[in-house]
């Protein structure tokens, strides 16, 4: 039985898509048999940054209705062989979202693989909820910046109320991951620090992905950064996230922590 | 012109905010006023002091269908102060008036009954061990073990709210009696919500967006800087709400 993950956030554009496809691919490239689903049906995003924008045939709404079946609407990775892409719909919304669809499709993808990961749209609407609903674990990304912290507040509420394992009186396992982080704009004050960011949501940290052009570079030739570029800093933190995901326990390190003696005297410069 | 007033006094005018049962009527009236006969027989007193809103969005009857429930209400005592989701033209002088901008808050358990002292008289005792059935007066409270999140709303006007963790800013508390926090409080707190104005409120980290006692409110704009952050409690003195820190 696979494990069923939800990549969610309250404020849309902080990185859910290219989280997901980041690690998606990080876990796939250790031979386990991944699958990422977009559940932003309307909106679909996660097949470009995945770079299969041109092999989508069918999608989930086409499954959960039942014009096709589950593997011709798979897609498989050209580069990683045990990954796998459930493209959204984007011509239909999302009330062709069923919750019994929903359940049916998670349910057989659970069975085929080692972790699914659902990649939810931003909000606290239908869809994402339905995205959340089966989950086993929740990864929920974050920016340091106050309106993100508080709307993932809020999805943390949901997650404690709104999915299965809520309702079945068990907790959902929760993990903040936080993403653009900028070292020099967070000691300079115009971002949260790290320790705020923990301190107002506590739930533990599983990463925290710098600022930088690399996840914008990868994203537009249609990769995931952790296949772009496997020793860029983003990659490399997604990797880490990626072990912590799987059980490690290894201490998350703050970037920017060991800063130059110039970056110093900018940062205070501009404050 | 020599008559001078000697004390010109201001009429103060107040905000306060109170919580209000909001019975819902349904259609037949004659069927739900007998349920409504049933709980108030089963529960002496349920309805008094508290002021209650009449609420008919939906209810397609007219003015005077409105008039005789109004006066039906009356005739079993339970007042009611205002009228919601009812158009202008069912309202007139003579009738409460209308309210709107209700917020909802959690439901209100109608009350068990007592259980019929005959019955229980009448029961054959078969433990020969009598258990003393002694009702110790309780102070009810509620306890929270986990965050309060931005967007959730806890509301207990039994009493005390103790929370073991946070209170995010976007969240809100609403207690009859006071509240504790064992986190920092960054969110809305309102104790003594049912006009109990020796409830207080405690917290580890004082960051509160509002805070309020019996209906006296401050927001964070008004409080003192000083408290900011700190662990602090904050009570009521006449009509002040008087905060200070602790330990």
């Amino acid at each position: 039985m696979g494990k069923v993950i939800v990549v969610t956030s309250g404020k849309g554009g902080v990185g859910k898509t290219t989280s997901s496809a980041a690690l998606g691919a990080a876990l796939a490239q250790n031979g386990e048999k991944v699958v990422v689903v977009d559940f932003d049906v309307g909106l679909r995003n996660l097949d470009l940054v995945m770079g299969a924008e041109r092999r989508v045939v069918y999608d989930l709404v086409n499954v959960i209705q039942g014009e096709a079946k589950l593997t011709q609407a798979l897609i498989r990775d050209k580069r990683v062989e045990t990954l796998y892409l459930l493209p959204a719909s984007q011509t239909r919304d999302k009330d062709n979202l069923t919750p019994e669809g929903v359940e049916k499709v998670i349910a057989a993808l659970k069975n085929a693989f080692d972790w699914v990961i659902c990649d939810s749209p931003a909000g606290i609407e239908r869809g994402a909820t339905l995205a959340m609903r089966h989950a086993d674990v929740a990864i929920v990304v974050t920016n340091p910046e106050v309106s993100s912290v508080r709307d993932s507040d809020r999805i943390i509420g949901l997650l404690d109320s709104k999915t299965l394992k809520a309702e079945n009186g068990e907790r959902i396992e929760k993990h903040l991951l936080l993403t653009r982080y900028d070292a020099v704009r967070a000691e300079r004050g115009d971002m949260l620090k790290v320790d705020d960011v923990l301190e107002i949501l506590s739930i533990p940290l599983l990463g925290i992905i710098p600022e930088s052009m690399d996840v914008l570079r990868a994203s537009n030739v249609g990769a995931p950064v952790t296949l772009a570029d496997g020793r860029s800093a983003p990659a490399l933190a997604y990797f880490e996230a990626t072990r912590r995901l799987k059980g490690e326990d290894l201490p998350v390190t703050v970037p920017g922590d060991k800063r130059s003696f110039l970056g110093k005297i900018f940062g205070r410069k501009a404050a | 012109m020599t008559d001078v007033l000697t004390q010109p006094r201001p009429i103060r005018l107040k905000g306060r905010s109170f919580l209000a049962l909001a019975l819902t009527p349904e259609l037949p009236f004659a069927d739900w006023l007998r349920r409504l006969d049933d709980l108030a027989a089963r529960s002496a007193g349920f309805f008094l002091r508290r002021p209650v809103v009449l609420d008919v969005e939906g209810l397609d009857i007219d003015r005077a269908e409105l008039r005789e429930l109004v006066d039906q209400l009356n005739a079993r005592n339970v007042r009611v102060m205002g009228i919601e989701g009812a158009r202008s033209s069912l309202l007139g002088p003579d009738m409460p008036p209308a309210m709107t901008d209700g917020r909802p808050a959690g439901d209100i358990e109608a009350p068990e009954g007592e259980p019929a002292a005959p019955a229980q008289a009448a029961r054959p005792v078969a433990d020969p061990a009598p258990v003393a059935a002694v009702p110790v007066p309780t102070t009810p409270s509620l306890v929270v073990s986990r965050p309060v999140r931005s967007g959730q709303s806890i509301f207990f006007p039994e009493g005390d709210v103790t929370i073991i963790g946070s209170v995010a800013s976007g969240a809100e508390i609403v207690a009859g009696g006071s509240i504790h926090v064992y986190g920092p409080l960054r969110g809305r707190a309102m104790a003594g919500s049912t006009g109990n104005a020796a409830a207080r409120i405690f917290c580890r980290k004082l960051e509160a967006e509002l805070i309020a006692i019996d209906g006296f409110y401050k927001t964070a704009d008004d409080m003192e800087p000083e408290l900011r952050g700190k662990p602090g409690q904050v009570w009521l003195e006449g009509e002040t709400i008087k905060a200070a820190t602790l330990g």
